[in-house]
């Protein structure tokens, strides 16, 4: 549990706002949106698996950047969060 | 491409759980100049992952102190993939890269989950045990959701107890293990006062979760995301509606970067000598690379590597009997959640082995080999590089990884375009294509 209530910041994933905790990961905010994070070679849709950077299935976009491991970078106020791949 | 930062450090870690701070705490003890480095953007490992800032974990909290000070440089955030020469390593970060030089070497890359396939392993919110785990430390609202814990090994019970702490409803832990091996296992933990203290806290934690040994998953079931899971429960099947499966077959080494740098890897595990030096002189490895056997062996390997990196031999040995003991414990590991060979026939016909590249366990079938595996069907050809199908494949199949080529993680292609001196990287192929 943590001690006191940590401070909220916004991102949006897909274009709309998502609110997550300070400290939270690209991969967390995605998970709130309800989205998978990318579409598989088959086009089956895909979440993350391993959570520490392993496994690949959390690509996202990030303000542009393609196949940014979404699982090891923080969110920060602002981000623009796509799950196109 | 003009690297961003060269520096060089008399010792140099790499991996920054608790083997990795225990080795760079003791190295920096000789007033050397040492650096730890890790890809995440916070210390811990996976095991301390947010320890540090909660404080709950005494044992965490008493090395972050240790840690704390100027003697260690810290680097956050930069994933090593290549040694374009020997006592050289390249790390990139978000968006640098770094030259890292160093005299001496520690690697302690840690472990990572065994998955392994079945029907409907691909959902959404089908996730490795400690991969959930990893999410809720990192801000992921569990509350009231419900969710099966599955696969093998101590950390189901650890990660179980910690999802119901942050007020996740656990309908069932599964555990493959038979009953008879978890009953020796019991009796033998008597000779590790330590884990019986965690035993009987998590009892009391998850007072009224059923824990059943010899069962595992057969399906997950759901449309764009997970709604329920078969699972095989005294040899009966019974659905269990949910949110997330946590799934994960025990633990397997990360040996990658020491097999780019020609170590030693034998049945699966770094090979090193009393001082945790590997065959590469001056290469030193500790913790689950070398044996899966939890914080305690990693840290006292830590720390015989990190003594012996910075010459300081004779307080390394004072740490062998220590040492012996818990790998004691990492054998009775190793033995009792040893996978059962019926999980081999979990997949179907369809079901996709290789993640990144979609390939189903039909094509593999036919083949011999995971190299021919991976030329006929680009199985581990992806971005992963068969991080997750590997260690699958190997339980599957029998079928033993490749060599490992550079660079060991996908790197952007300006890192890559700094590496004109390395003729090889040049010519191999990109595993993941350009990312």
């Amino acid at each position: 549990m943590p001690d006191s209530a940590p401070e909220a910041l916004t991102v949006t994933v897909n274009g709309s706002p998502v609110v997550v905790s300070s400290g939270a990961t690209v991969a967390v905010a995605v998970a709130i949106a309800g989205q998978a994070c990318r579409t598989s070679v088959r086009g089956e849709p895909r979440g993350s698996l391993c959570g520490m950077g392993i496994c690949f299935e959390c690509r996202v976009s990030i303000n542009g950047r393609p196949h940014c491991r979404s699982c090891q970078i923080l969110c920060e106020p602002g981000m623009e969060v796509n799950t196109d791949g | 491409m003009v690297k961003d930062s060269q520096r060089h450090f008399d010792v140099l870690v790499i991996g920054a759980g608790p083997a990795g701070i225990a080795a760079a705490v003791r190295a920096a003890e000789s007033s050397l100049s040492v650096a730890l480095v890790d890809d995440n953007p916070r210390f811990g490992g996976q095991i301390w992952r947010g320890e540090f800032e909660s404080g709950h974990d005494q044992n965490a909290v008493r090395w972050r102190d240790r840690l704390r000070g100027p003697e260690v440089t810290k680097l956050f955030g930069k994933r090593v993939f290549h040694q374009p020469e020997a006592g050289v390593l390249l790390a990139e970060g978000t968006d640098d890269l770094c030259e890292l030089r160093y005299t001496n070497l520690v690697l302690a890359t840690g472990a990572r989950e065994r998955f392994l396939p079945f029907p409907g392993w691909t959902l959404p919110n089908v996730m490795g045990a400690g991969g959930l785990q990893a999410m809720v430390k990192s801000g992921l609202p569990i509350r009231g959701k419900r969710v099966v814990v599955a696969g093998s090994g101590p950390l189901l019970l650890a990660i179980a107890a910690y999802l119901r702490r942050h007020g996740a409803e656990i309908p069932i832990i599964c555990e493959q293990a038979p009953w008879s091996r978890l009953v020796r296992f019991g009796t033998r933990l008597a000779g590790y006062p330590r884990k019986i203290a965690q035993a009987l806290q998590l009892k009391k934690e998850l007072a009224g979760v059923p824990f059943v040994a010899n069962s595992w998953p057969l399906a997950a079931h759901g449309g764009q995301t997970l709604d329920s899971v078969t699972i095989l429960r005294n040899g009966k099947t019974e659905v269990i509606p949910c949110d997330y499966l946590a799934c994960g077959f025990h633990l397997v080494p990360n040996t990658e970067l020491q097999s780019l740098l020609g170590c030693q890897v034998s049945g699966g595990y770094v090979q090193v000598d009393n001082f945790q030096q590997t065959s590469v002189p001056r290469v030193f490895s500790a913790g689950e690379p070398t044996g899966i056997g939890g914080v305690e062996l990693a840290l006292v390997e830590g720390q015989i590597a990190g003594l012996a990196a910075a010459g300081v031999t004779a307080s390394a040995r004072k740490l062998f009997g220590e040492r012996r003991r818990a790998r004691r414990f990492a054998h009775l590991l190793d033995r009792t959640f040893r996978l059962r060979p019926e999980l081999r026939s979990l997949s179907s016909a369809e079901t996709i082995v290789c993640r990144c590249e979609d390939v189903p366990y039909s094509l593999l079938q036919e083949h011999r080999s995971w190299r021919a595996a991976k030329l006929q069907t680009r199985c581990g050809m992806g971005p992963c590089q068969g991080r997750v199908c590997g260690p699958a494949t190997q339980f599957l199949f029998q079928w033993n990884p490749d060599s490992v080529r550079p660079p060991v993680f996908p790197a952007r292609v300006e890192s890559l375009a700094g590496l004109t001196r390395n003729a090889e990287l040049e010519h191999s192929p990109m595993p993941g294509g350009s990312q």
